[in-house]
């Protein structure tokens, strides 16, 4: 079931996730993405081209902060509109490493019963993404 | 080479039409750590009055780079690669992608900017189950400039 517009307040907190990453996971989001990219998958690769470790795909990144938005929506299709900026990476070591998210209601689309919501994703202490806001569609 | 800034303003031919099907959506949205029922179970996506299980926002990159994959591997365009960084993405989605549907993806060069020895390629990709649009999708990827 949809979030009721109506329940909904500028401020409001999405509440919080987090989401584990392992290689494993970077695996299976490039076979599902088809983004092979070396980088996120193989250590030697990634050291080798300057970065401290295997980084996760920022569209996985972006992706897994965007599960929060449809937790909260309370239907996952009701995101109509989703942006962001990747802003620093999601570093995997091999015994892999976490994202934490954490969202608020920025503003209301009366008319429409829409939500813009801004979402904040960290790991390993750094904010991994810019700007990042869903337009949800509520009931 | 820089980036050939003559490209802005191109239309590629469409690529697709992709299917959807359930398994490529349940693996998407594992992968991502969604756990929406409507992404894995048929039942609850009619009770929420989708036709078949959808799709989490973000799939809809696998078709955008399907289809701009034609103008940054185009020699005449450019793009170094190995220089490449993902720098924005947007999704607009006119309905959620769905199981069954059929995708086709169209991608335009919208600007292409330059600052500080870097270009900046901003492209859309239009996708479309026939003529019914599904979603559009905006990246900005940056090429970094030479040593």
């Amino acid at each position: 079931m949809a979030r009721q517009f109506s329940d909904v307040s500028v401020g409001d907190s999405l509440g919080t996730k987090t989401v584990p990453v392992q290689r494993a996971t970077l695996v299976a989001y490039a076979n599902a993405s088809l983004d092979q990219n070396p980088i996120h998958q193989d250590e030697a690769f990634a050291k080798q081209v300057g970065l401290p470790d295997v980084i996760a795909h920022g569209m996985w990144t972006m992706g897994a902060a965007g599960t929060l938005a449809a937790e909260w929506a309370g239907d996952a299709g009701r995101i109509v509109e989703y942006g962001t900026r990747f802003t620093s990476m999601v570093v995997v070591p091999a015994g892999g490493s976490e994202l934490s998210v954490t969202g608020v209601v920025k503003s209301l689309d009366e008319a429409r019963k829409r939500a813009t919501v801004e979402l904040t994703a960290t790991a390993g202490g750094s904010k991994v993404l810019g700007r990042c806001q869903a337009v949800v569609q509520l009931d | 080479m820089p980036v050939n800034e003559s490209f802005v303003g191109r239309t590629f031919d469409p690529v697709g039409p992709y299917a959807v099907d359930a398994a490529m959506i349940a693996a998407f949205a594992e992968a991502v750590g969604a756990t929406d029922a409507v992404h894995f179970d048929a039942e609850a996506a009619r009770a929420a009055g989708y036709r078949d299980v959808i799709a989490p926002p973000t799939l809809a990159v696998r078709f955008d780079q399907l289809s701009s994959r034609a103008y940054v591997q185009d020699p005449d365009a450019g793009i170094d690669y190995s220089r490449v960084v993902h720098g924005e993405q947007s999704f607009v989605h006119h309905r959620p992608i769905t199981a069954g549907d059929e995708l086709v993806a169209a991608t335009t060069v919208d600007s292409i900017r330059s600052a500080g020895g870097h270009a900046m390629i901003s492209v859309r990709t239009e996708i479309s189950n026939g003529d019914e649009p599904v979603a559009t999708t905006r990246s900005t990827i940056v090429v970094r400039g030479g040593e």
